[in-house]
């Protein structure tokens, strides 16, 4: 009867539209990645200069993804940036890994790259990773690159 | 009369018309429960108007996603970047375009369908003979359309965003030639589900409840003449664009202002 | 079978806005059981008079009395039952365009009742045999002729035995066979239900061959004057002989008031 088909078709859309949220939600977002990563354990490292490091975004050792930056904040007493971050669990780093702040591509998103220590024990929940390097900021680089110029200049002039 | 007298009346006017969509809105809402126990009316209603505007919005969805990948990848090769064409694209289309062209298409072809539906219903007395049957015209009639409105938007609100990043995908990959991991894997890492996709599905569940109250709205006070009936899709389209494309702002200045 | 009438309109006076008054303070008695005719010209108030029975305005002074009950606007409870017990015949049907013939007619029975499906088709057949209509339950609105579309209606309107039923302009736009055919399912329906009937209408025969009971009303929402047809027809009274015999002067005036005719048409005198 119609009702039958009015339901039928009312049913595909539907589903259609579900679908789609879904394709969404996980081909075209971070859904797939987000839900993996349930089981995490708490890092903190302190920067001097965090650039533009934002949270949620990725934490990555030798180019993998192993977890997400979760809060950013200032450290009030010694005015440093401090970075909490989580990392799935089975991944460990020596206690004396460094925390790089570096940048995906050249004009790409700011992302934590942790390289590992050699030391016997290994970070756990709560610990603080000390060797860290801060962002690279802009203007600091050119800076530092004017001055050497003007220093080799310096050098050259004297007759 | 004065002019204060004059602009006095007419802001009066206004405020009173206001009130009455706002009185209106409420009944409404007061009705909606009634139609989800009879949830077949609301089923007939999604196919009436969500089936039924399938066709155009898929269509419009595929067109912007094309268009949308061409013009971003001659922005972006400028700078190096044609890579991130994929993510831009899901951006442009999950957060805005999506919800906001749907919503105004939407507004055009169901709201309009759904005020003169209405509208003729009441110059042919079938309200009327309704009331005097003792059942409430909002419950039977509207209240089951207002819930396929505020259903379908969603759902076609995904497909638009869907399509047109599917044929984004045909003119980013197989046209220009972007590599078809990266198209995926940089939106994967840009696009936050809960974020983008998640309030862009609130936008437009908030666009389907504005563009569908209107247009009932519109049908229902409208007067039973041909004339009355053409204002009053008219007014729908335009009321109910406008309000789209306020709320837009206002929901987007309170989701996306902090990073 | 008591003889307080069905319906008591007292001293009922009525505008929709406070410039045009519809009804001026009328007072009428329905009776029980009987056909009451309203005849009148066009907009002297006999279709707002229906909407005040159904409680759908209230008046702005004066009682609307439905069997022995005054109707409270405001109280939707006593609405909702004194509606399920009348029935009306919309001018040109009300049908709802989006269900079929069958649908329309059991409409009322699955909105306002808990009966079984099995039970609402014999009731629905039954309804539309008596209109005649039984061989037509699966057609589609659009595909029924304007008197088939009134008698679909009907059906629609008794199918829950109303004790009130309330015709608006039955007779409006139908053939003489069309007409005849809904004079004689009025009348019968009265006869064998007892309903009490309320016809309201400008066709003078139809309504003087069936009714018991015959009011006319002016322009104005006066009562010109009330009686059984045979007075009526034979009633001295200048306004009730221009309206039963239709003659297009009298009391209610040809022309609408203009300017003299010298001045519409004379010569223009020049200043």
């Amino acid at each position: 009867m119609n009702k039958k088909s009015t339901e039928i078709l009312v049913g595909l859309f539907v589903v259609l539209g579900l679908l789609a949220l879904l394709f969404l939600a996980l081909k075209a977002a971070n859904l797939a990645s987000f839900t993996g990563g349930g089981d995490t354990y708490t890092l903190q490292a302190r920067f001097d200069n965090i650039g533009g490091l934002k949270s949620r975004a990725p934490v990555r050792s030798a180019g993998v993804n192993v977890g997400r930056v979760t809060s950013v904040k200032l450290d009030p007493q010694t005015y440093l940036g401090v970075v909490t971050l989580e990392v799935n669990k089975g991944v460990n780093f020596p206690k004396d890994s460094s925390a790089k702040i570096l940048t995906a591509g050249l004009l790409g998103d700011q992302y934590i790259g942790i390289e590992p220590g050699g030391d016997e024990k290994n970070l756990v929940a709560g610990d603080v990773i000390t060797q860290t390097q801060s962002a690279v900021v802009l203007e600091n680089l050119i800076g530092q690159f004017l001055f050497n110029k003007a220093a080799d200049g310096g050098e050259q002039k004297p007759q | 009369m004065n002019a204060l007298q004059i602009i006095g009346q007419v802001v009066l006017a206004q405020l009173a018309r206001w009130g009455h969509g706002a009185l209106f809105f409420l009944d409404l809402l007061r009705a909606t429960p009634s139609a989800l126990r009879r949830f077949g009316l609301v089923v007939g209603q999604i196919h009436a108007i969500g089936n039924r505007s399938l066709v155009i919005i898929v269509a419009s969805g595929l067109s912007v996603g094309f268009v949308l990948a061409l013009q971003m990848y001659y922005a972006l090769t400028t700078y190096g970047a044609a890579e991130s064409l994929g993510l831009i694209v899901n951006l442009a289309l999950v957060r805005e375009l999506g919800p906001v062209v749907t919503a105004l298409l939407f507004a055009g072809r169901a709201g309009t369908s759904l005020t003169a539906e209405i509208g003729l219903m009441k110059a042919g007395e079938q309200i009327a003979a309704m009331e005097l049957m003792a059942i409430d015209p909002k419950a039977r009639v509207l209240a089951p359309r207002f819930l396929g409105g505020i259903l379908s938007m969603p759902l076609l609100a995904a497909l638009f965003s869907t399509v047109g990043i599917l044929g984004a995908y045909v003119v980013a990959v197989l046209l220009i030639g972007i590599d078809s991991g990266n198209f995926w894997s940089i939106q994967q890492n840009g696009v936050d589900v809960w974020r983008d996709v998640g309030n862009g599905v609130v936008k437009s569940a908030v666009f389907g409840v504005i563009c569908t109250a209107v247009a009932l709205y519109q049908g229902f006070e409208t007067e039973a003449t041909p004339e009355g009936v053409a204002y009053a899709t008219t007014r729908t389209v335009v009321t109910a664009s406008l309000g789209v494309l306020a709320m837009d702002f206002i929901l987007t200045a309170l989701m996306f202002s902090t990073p | 079978m008591s003889d307080s009438p069905f319906i008591d309109i007292d001293h009922v006076t009525f505008g929709y806005d406070s410039r045009r008054t519809i009804l001026n303070d009328i007072s009428l008695k329905f009776a029980r059981g009987k056909i009451t005719a309203v005849l009148g010209g066009s907009g002297c108030g006999k279709t707002t008079l229906l909407r005040l029975i159904g409680g759908v305005h209230a008046p702005n002074s004066g009682r609307v009395v439905f069997d022995g009950e005054e109707i409270n606007t405001a109280d939707k409870a006593q609405l909702f039952r004194l509606r399920r017990r009348l029935g009306m015949l919309f001018q040109f049907g009300a049908l709802f365009t989006d269900l079929n013939v069958y649908d329309n007619v059991a409409f009322p029975l699955r909105e306002m009742t808990e009966l079984p499906e099995s039970l609402i088709r014999h009731i629905v057949l039954m309804k539309l045999n008596a209109v005649g209509l039984r061989g037509a339950a699966h057609l589609k609105i659009s595909e029924v002729s304007g008197g088939m579309a009134r008698r679909v209606a009907l059906a629609r309107a008794i199918a829950l035995d109303p004790e009130l039923i309330m015709y608006d302009e039955p007779f409006a736009g139908l053939d003489l066979v069309s007409m005849g055919v809904a004079a004689k399912l009025i009348r019968t329906l009265t006869d064998v239900t007892g309903a009490t009937s309320l016809l309201i209408s400008h066709d003078i025969p139809q309504c003087m061959a069936i009714s018991d009971h015959v009011v006319l009303l002016a322009t104005g929402g006066r009562v010109v004057a009330q009686g059984t047809p045979a007075e009526l027809m034979s009633s001295t009274d200048p306004e009730v002989r221009q309206f039963v015999r239709g003659e297009p002067d009298g009391p209610v005036k040809f022309h609408y008031p203009a300017r003299s005719v010298a001045e519409d048409f004379g010569p223009r005198m020049s200043a």
